[in-house]
């Protein structure tokens, strides 16, 4: 009996002690807001926000409510962050693997690189791509195509948008395409275990991804067509491109300072990675017969993930919070948009702070969880 | 059944109670006689005594509202309201603690009890007042929101603007509202580009990123002087909104709400009467009773307040009349050497404030 009370009362006093302290900032803080005249509560995401946002991925102006508007500020915080993380995340192997290139140039290149993006603040890196993009890139009317369709100006990039016809067939297509690939892996799989037959899955891959999609332009009536962005003008000196798709270089320099900053870390997970693979491992593979390609396919790469995904995932997580930086270049993400112009419309300073925090919090985890989960299928399986 | 010890210990603890009541009275009778009514009901008041200076909140640098010099001192109309504050309950105008803040921390370091005036070009709306704890104390700057454009695109006015037109503003202003509300009505559609620091915005537009930048036109004013050839830029006629701008406090503390807005009244009503820094010493033999009341000659204004009668003397000596904060600060400093509505309405502005008697 005894002993089971040591065991649990520092735990007990822990627990106390949190929910105590927690229950007094939540009741300071509904004392000083009752004192002040605040009202607390969460019925202001329902009213109309009466202020637009610069870009947007849903349908939203300032006739829908604050809760669009939050929608708005995290569908964008994703945008940057997932497009920031696959950039980063190609960019980082590469320059991970170029860093234990024989070749000097590019071991010393790559090794340059890593020092030089790792050591400089994020915000700096933020606002030097920014503005240094700004002042460098061409007004609209002074910029050339590029490949006669994008235009790169100083007010974003604009790209011809695709218009098309029958989409759903064309994506079926795809879908299907994908669906044929893997069932013809599996089977691939089957023969050289029983028959020891190879048979060549990724040429098959590559004509399956583009003979049936072109199939669905031949026979499935869909058509594909491009609306080139035009120049407009405004006022004298002052031109835009109408029409096609614009990427506020907002976006762009966001995306650029964040990929480049956290694919330094990524590089040196890569590169600790494939070094912490033993080098009897690569030797023992070649020496039964495997080529190049198999042997940092079928042997380094399995073992060398297990030590790069771990420390990979916290880079991955950084870069997501990282995104908050967006406010200092008036990129609308969640803190811009949300804890920023809708805080400073409605007042609600503690509901929205937790709403941001919370919401912060769900995408970390949530980022964190499926690393987890890949972490644990290319973990060594015990038999 | 009590035992002995336990009357004992009764009798003590009501001997106890009874001598505690009795320093309480004397102490409550001690606070009445060394502190006057006001102080003792402003929390604000009594801590800004007790501090030795007034926490003021003003903006990270708006010229001729409240910006600072490379020596970090403070100048501005915005500024010049809190040292009005500071003369009034300090006796010295130099007693002020400023804190730059941002449009969106504001409010909040207001409400959290961090500064204790807000001075901040801040525009006074209904939902400001009535919603978040706030009280607006007066109108310090009568201003409206107007565009910027570069000179070289031709724009004269902003019924030349067209479809797809950008604009830089700050995140977190009735500007934002207002220039929805603008190019809604007139069926525009724009791309709003909201940067969190003024800075940012100055230098975006004046990259190119944007066709015009919008704000409180004295803020255009001011920030034009920032740019890197002021000359290539203009303001343009329209104001699309009324932005009348002024300081704020905490709501529920009505004495420390009545200090800020009598120091700032009474820097527009010494202007009325011709006091000024230089001549409010000799204004005390004025035959004008109104100016007396003003010096501090004549009346008990200040006792309201928990004040000494030297009150309003003070600031305007130390800080001087609406009128010269206004030329010394935005006049002389080329921001808008005209100061249309912010003139008396003796000559034909709209100041006009109660009367201090």
């Amino acid at each position: 009996m005894n002993f089971k009370l040591k065991d649990i009362l520092p735990q007990l006093i822990t627990v106390t002690a949190v929910v105590l302290v927690f229950g007094f900032f939540t009741y300071n803080a509904q004392i000083n807001m009752e004192n002040r005249g605040i009202d607390f509560g969460y019925g202001f995401l329902s009213q109309e926000s009466s202020f637009d946002v610069q870009f947007s991925l849903i349908e939203y102006d300032g006739s829908h409510s604050y809760f669009r508007a939050y929608l708005v500020g995290l569908l964008n915080t994703i945008l940057v962050s997932v497009i920031g993380i696959i950039i980063a995340t190609i960019l980082g192997v590469i320059v991970g693997v170029a860093r234990l290139s024989p070749n000097y140039l590019i071991n010393k290149f790559a090794a340059f690189y890593v020092e030089f993006f790792r050591n400089i603040p994020l915000l700096l890196q933020i606002f030097f791509w920014y503005f240094a993009a700004l002042r460098a890139l061409p007004l609209p009317q002074d910029a050339e195509a590029m490949f006669g369709v994008f235009f790169l100006t100083i007010k974003g990039l604009y790209v011809p948008a695709f218009i098309w016809q029958n989409f759903n067939v064309f994506f079926y297509s795809i879908l299907a395409a994908i669906i044929a690939i893997i069932v013809i892996r599996i089977q691939a799989k089957r023969v050289q275990e029983n028959q020891g037959k190879q048979i060549p899955v990724f040429l098959i891959s590559i004509g399956l991804i583009f003979i049936l999609p072109l199939l669905s332009f031949l026979i499935g009536g869909v058509s594909l067509s491009f609306e080139v962005p035009v120049l407009k003008q405004l006022a004298t000196t002052s031109f835009i491109y109408d029409g096609g798709v614009s990427l506020p270089p907002e976006l762009i320099a966001l995306t650029l300072s964040l990929s480049l900053y956290t694919a330094t870390f990524i590089a040196e997970c890569v590169r600790a990675g494939i070094q912490g693979v033993g080098k009897g491992q690569k030797e023992a593979a070649a020496s039964i017969g495997l080529t190049p390609n198999q042997v940092l396919k079928l042997v380094i790469m399995p073992q060398a993930l297990r030590i790069i995904i771990p420390p990979t995932t916290n880079q991955y997580l950084n870069l997501t919070k990282n995104s908050s930086l967006a406010a200092a270049i008036a990129y609308p993400d969640l803190v811009l948009v949300f804890a920023g112009t809708a805080l400073m419309q409605t007042g609600k300073a503690i509901e929205i702070v937790s709403i941001t925090m919370f919401t912060y919090l769900t995408l970390s985890i949530s980022i964190s969880l499926l690393m987890n989960w890949y972490n644990k299928k290319i973990a060594i399986q015990e038999k | 059944m009590l035992t002995n010890k336990q009357t004992i210990g009764r009798n003590m603890f009501k001997y106890l109670k009874q001598l505690t009541s009795l320093v309480a009275m004397v102490a409550v009778l001690f606070t009445f006689t060394t502190e006057s009514m006001a102080a003792k009901k402003s929390k604000t008041l009594k801590n800004t005594q007790k501090k030795g200076f007034v926490r003021c909140g003003v903006s990270q640098g708006l010229p001729g509202f409240s910006n600072a010099d490379a020596a970090g001192n403070w100048t501005g109309v915005d500024v010049d309201v809190c040292r009005a504050v500071a003369a009034a309950v300090l006796g010295d105008a130099n007693k002020v603690k400023f804190t730059p803040l941002s449009a969106k921390e504001r409010f909040t370091a207001l409400t959290s009890g961090e500064i204790d005036i807000l001075s901040r070009n801040t525009t006074w709306t209904l939902s400001r007042d009535a919603d978040i704890g706030l009280t607006f104390v007066g109108v310090n700057f009568y201003d409206g929101q107007g565009f910027m454009v570069r000179k070289s695109s031709g724009i004269t006015s902003t019924s030349q603007f067209k479809d797809g037109i950008s604009a830089c503003t700050n995140i977190g202003t009735t500007t934002e509202l207002n220039m929805r509300d603008f190019f809604n009505s007139k069926g525009i559609k724009y791309e709003p580009v909201a940067f969190e620091k003024a800075d940012e915005v100055v230098a975006a537009y004046d990259a190119g990123r944007c066709d015009t930048y919008t704000t409180d036109k004295s803020g255009l004013a001011a920030q034009r002087t920032k740019m890197k050839n002021p000359d290539e830029h203009i303001v343009l006629p329209e104001t699309i909104s009324k932005e009348p701008l002024g300081p704020v406090v905490r709501q529920g503390d009505a004495v420390w709400e009545d200090i800020v807005r009598w120091s700032l009244n009474t820097m527009i009503e010494a202007e009325e009467y011709g006091i000024t820094s230089a001549n409010a010493d000799m204004m005390k033999t004025s035959d004008n009773p109104a100016i007396k009341r003003l010096v501090g000659a004549e009346g008990e204004l200040g006792a309201a307040f928990g004040l000494d009668n030297d009150w309003s003397l003070r600031i305007i000596k130390q800080v001087g009349n609406y009128g010269e904060s206004y030329k010394r600060n935005i006049a002389d400093t080329g921001i808008l050497p005209d100061r249309g509505p912010n003139q008396l309405w003796t000559k034909g502005g709209i100041l006009y404030v109660p009367p201090a008697r």
